[in-house]
């Protein structure tokens, strides 16, 4: 068997037992193995898939023998192929979490398979190679995305799913619009094929247009300024383990797309999309920790952080050069560890405290230290505390932006960094610190929370150890962002012929 | 034929934004209808209008003979539409739920998670 | 609000559907099986055989037309889903790029040639999770009446 079959895996296995769980629809514990197991098997696969790219390089699989750029083509550089593996990594740990607290209501309504196809579409999205294909991977997540939001139907959930909804259907008509333009000017929907239609291309003012349909339709998705709004109304509503998972993943898919668009199709006009990129860049950061330093709601704060650290992967694009790149993707890797594990930190803190309002929690450190550790470890890592993994990833970016002398949005950067910080310490000393006030909510009863334990633990050593082992972390960031600064590597591999 | 229908595109989208911008949510998902027709016209328009014949080639042949139309553009818009079904259908589910636990239809009124 | 009662039971539509029930779902197993190389496959088959149960919905009711089915409308869109994902693992055995298309000519004694294909198996998918698709969505909106 050739091994061009491991850029597919990560698609076809979620899919499959996503399906395979979907026709046991009625039985539970047949469910959760399957989610177990097969999030496990997924991430073999990735791991798989990580090892071979960093071997032989970019791998192209013609889906159906059609070659490229006439049929779709899936492709794993080492950027999708990282991203590939982080998306599985959350998906087991998500998977784990959901084990112990998704009520079997909702596994009727199809949580598992729901998990299956959101990681079956976003690691669709992390591999293709066709601009609509992409579209298509898109509105995979979203669905699989909007059925999960609403688990449980509160009233909350419901008000935040309309906004979330419509906000990334506009975004997806928005995209489908740049789509059909693109193809409109080069007839083709292959992305290397398209960079290399749209170089040789006259008039390259039509191209910075489409190039900002697309900036506008992915940064919705990324959730940057201004376009953020339909995440904070939404992401603090559903299920912990959905929560988790999202702010994990899915605005990182809207990262990536900016990352491979704006990398290898739009790069004749970086003066203009980048810079636009980089005001968007610093705005999202400030905007998002700002909204958070108002917030009493953990979940609340956490998602306003989701969008300030976002502000830092798009500064990466924007300064456009190979250590801006290296932190962005550094970036991208802590975050979507560390806020998963921070999302899933809160979870276990309604479990155990009752409550997500920080005006009615309190005492958590005394009553459970081993949880305390487990909120502390990430959230210094959110906020850059050495040796944590947020450090190296500000500090690389931080050190991108000396050396192109942006000295504004440096400044934001480390500005933001220490409200985080704020932000951290806030939830510490009121969830953690201060005495526990009267009256104390009420506790659920105590349930064994080994598993939950686990699993967050597993995500906050791995911020641990992507800060003390950053050095292996950063040369594969660094070849990935060779090959993004580099796309004529990345149009061979896929044309099988030099760009001119 | 291209300048009309450019005209009827862009009153499409005029049209979809306006009714999105309106409080009720049922008219919320008549604009998110309209929206995803626009962008399916626009792929249509721009692949270009031409009398073609279908892009089927004949038995017993390897080339087509004459002028086809472009098929990808149709399996494009094909594909989209199917998607576009899919998540309408689910959005429209999903309106109906809210309303029934919102008790309103009023977008003004759902600003709980404001 | 108060939900207006579901009712559309008529004599003629009740005696025309239960003509029309075999009828669409003959129809859209031929159009199922007619795919391919002509027009038709599972994505409209489906729709016409999701639009067989739909009309037993109008002319019966809610019940029936879930009777009918017999499995949870989800669990054919995983079945569906299942058949198309196994549809691309053949041509790995033979040593074909993923999701190639595989074709089998088989000589059955009364049919005559009967073509094989993955990308039937693919269609059947198709169909199956297309029904499974817009049932889910007409029952779910039908119960939300019937509640």
């Amino acid at each position: 068997m050739d091994l061009e079959v491991l850029v597919a895996l990560p698609i076809i296995i979620p899919l499959l037992i996503g399906a395979l769980s979907l026709t046991l629809l009625n039985n539970h514990s047949a469910q959760r193995w399957l989610g177990a197991i097969g999030t496990a098997i997924l991430l073999i696969s990735a791991v798989w898939l990580l090892v071979h790219t960093l071997e032989v390089g970019i791998q192209v699989l013609e889906v159906g023998s059609w070659p490229a750029p006439f049929g779709i083509v899936l492709v794993a550089d080492m950027l999708g192929a990282i991203m590939v593996l982080l998306a599985s990594t959350l998906g087991f740990i998500t998977a784990l979490y959901s084990l112990k607290t998704i009520r079997k209501r909702f596994e009727r309504f199809g949580y598992y398979p729901l998990l299956h196809l959101l990681l079956a579409g976003v690691n669709g999205a992390f591999l293709t190679g066709d601009i609509f294909n992409l579209y298509v991977w898109f509105e995979v997540l979203l669905v699989a995305s909007f059925a999960l939001l609403i688990l449980g139907g509160e009233r909350a959930q419901m008000e935040g799913a309309i906004k979330y909804v419509t906000l990334n259907l506009l975004s997806s008509a928005l995209f489908l619009t740049a789509i059909g333009l693109t193809y409109g000017l080069v007839g083709t929907l292959n992305m290397a094929d398209i960079a290399v239609k749209l170089a040789s291309l006259e008039d390259q003012k039509m191209v910075t247009v489409i190039g900002s349909l697309f900036l506008i339709a992915f940064a919705i998705k990324a959730a940057a300024f201004p376009l953020f709004f339909w995440l904070p109304a939404s992401y603090h509503t559903p299920q912990v383990a959905v929560s988790a998972i999202f702010a994990g993943l899915l605005t990182k898919v809207g990262v990536y797309a900016l990352y491979r668009v704006f990398t290898l199709i739009f790069t004749a006009d970086t003066g203009f999309t980048h810079e636009v990129l980089l005001w968007m860049g610093v705005f999202t950061m400030l905007t998002g920790v700002l909204g958070a330093a108002a917030q009493f709601e953990i979940r609340r704060i956490l998602s306003f952080h989701s969008i300030s650290q976002i502000g830092y992967m798009m500064l990466g694009l924007a300064l456009f050069t190979p250590l801006a790149l290296i932190g962005g993707i550094f970036y991208i890797v802590h975050h979507s560890v560390v806020k998963s594990s921070l999302f899933l930190t809160s979870g276990l803190i309604y479990r155990l405290g009752g409550s997500f309002e920080l005006k009615k929690l309190g005492g958590l450190y005394r009553k459970h230290p081993g949880l305390a550790i487990l909120f502390f470890v990430p959230a210094l890592s959110l906020a850059g505390v050495p040796p944590l993994s947020g450090f190296f990833a500000k500090f690389i970016l931080i050190k991108a932006g000396v050396e192109v002398g942006s000295w504004w949005a440096i400044g934001i950067a480390l500005l933001v960094g220490l409200l985080t910080l704020y932000s951290m310490i806030k939830i510490w000393n009121e969830a953690f610190w201060k005495a526990t006030p009267e009256p104390n909510p009420p506790v659920p009863a105590p349930t064994r929370n080994g598993l939950i334990y686990f699993s967050i633990g597993v995500l906050a050593v791995l911020t641990v150890a992507l800060g003390v082992f950053a050095q292996p972390m950063y040369q594969i960031a660094d070849i990935a962002a060779q090959q993004l600064l580099n796309p004529a590597v990345y149009i061979e591999a896929v044309l099988g012929r030099t760009s001119p | 034929m291209t300048t009309l229908m450019a005209i009827l595109i862009g009153t499409f989208y005029a049209a979809a934004i306006y009714m999105m911008l309106r409080r009720s949510v049922v008219k919320l998902v008549i604009g998110l209808i309209l929206l995803s027709n626009a962008a399916n016209l626009l792929i249509f328009t721009v692949a270009g209008i031409n009398r073609g014949i279908p892009p089927l080639i004949p038995e017993g042949q390897l080339v087509i003979d004459g002028p086809a139309a472009d098929p990808l553009a149709q399996a494009v818009i094909l594909t989209s539409i199917v998607i576009g079904f899919g998540v309408l259908a689910f959005a429209v589910v999903l309106i109906h739920r809210a309303c029934e636990v919102v008790q309103t239809d009023d977008m003004n009124e759902m600003k709980g998670t404001d | 609000m108060k939900p207006r009662r579901f009712n559309m039971r008529s004599l003629i539509l009740n005696t025309g559907s239960s003509l029309l029930l075999p009828l669409l779902v003959l129809f859209s197993l031929f159009l199922l099986f007619r795919g391919h190389d002509e027009p038709g496959g599972g994505f409209i088959g489906g729709l016409v055989a999701a639009a067989a149960v739909a009309l037993k919905l109008f002319s019966e009711d809610y019940k029936a037309a879930r009777d009918m089915l017999r499995v949870h409308p989800l669990q054919l869109v995983g079945i569906g889903l299942v058949l198309a994902t196994i549809a691309s693992f053949p041509p790995l055995l033979v040593g074909d790029s993923f999701f190639t298309a595989q074709w089998w000519t088989l000589d059955l004694p009364v049919f005559g040639e009967f073509k094989l294909s993955t990308p039937l198996l693919f269609d059947i998918g198709v169909y199956l999770g297309v029904i499974g698709t817009v049932l889910t969505v007409v029952f779910t909106l039908a119960e939300a009446e019937h509640s």
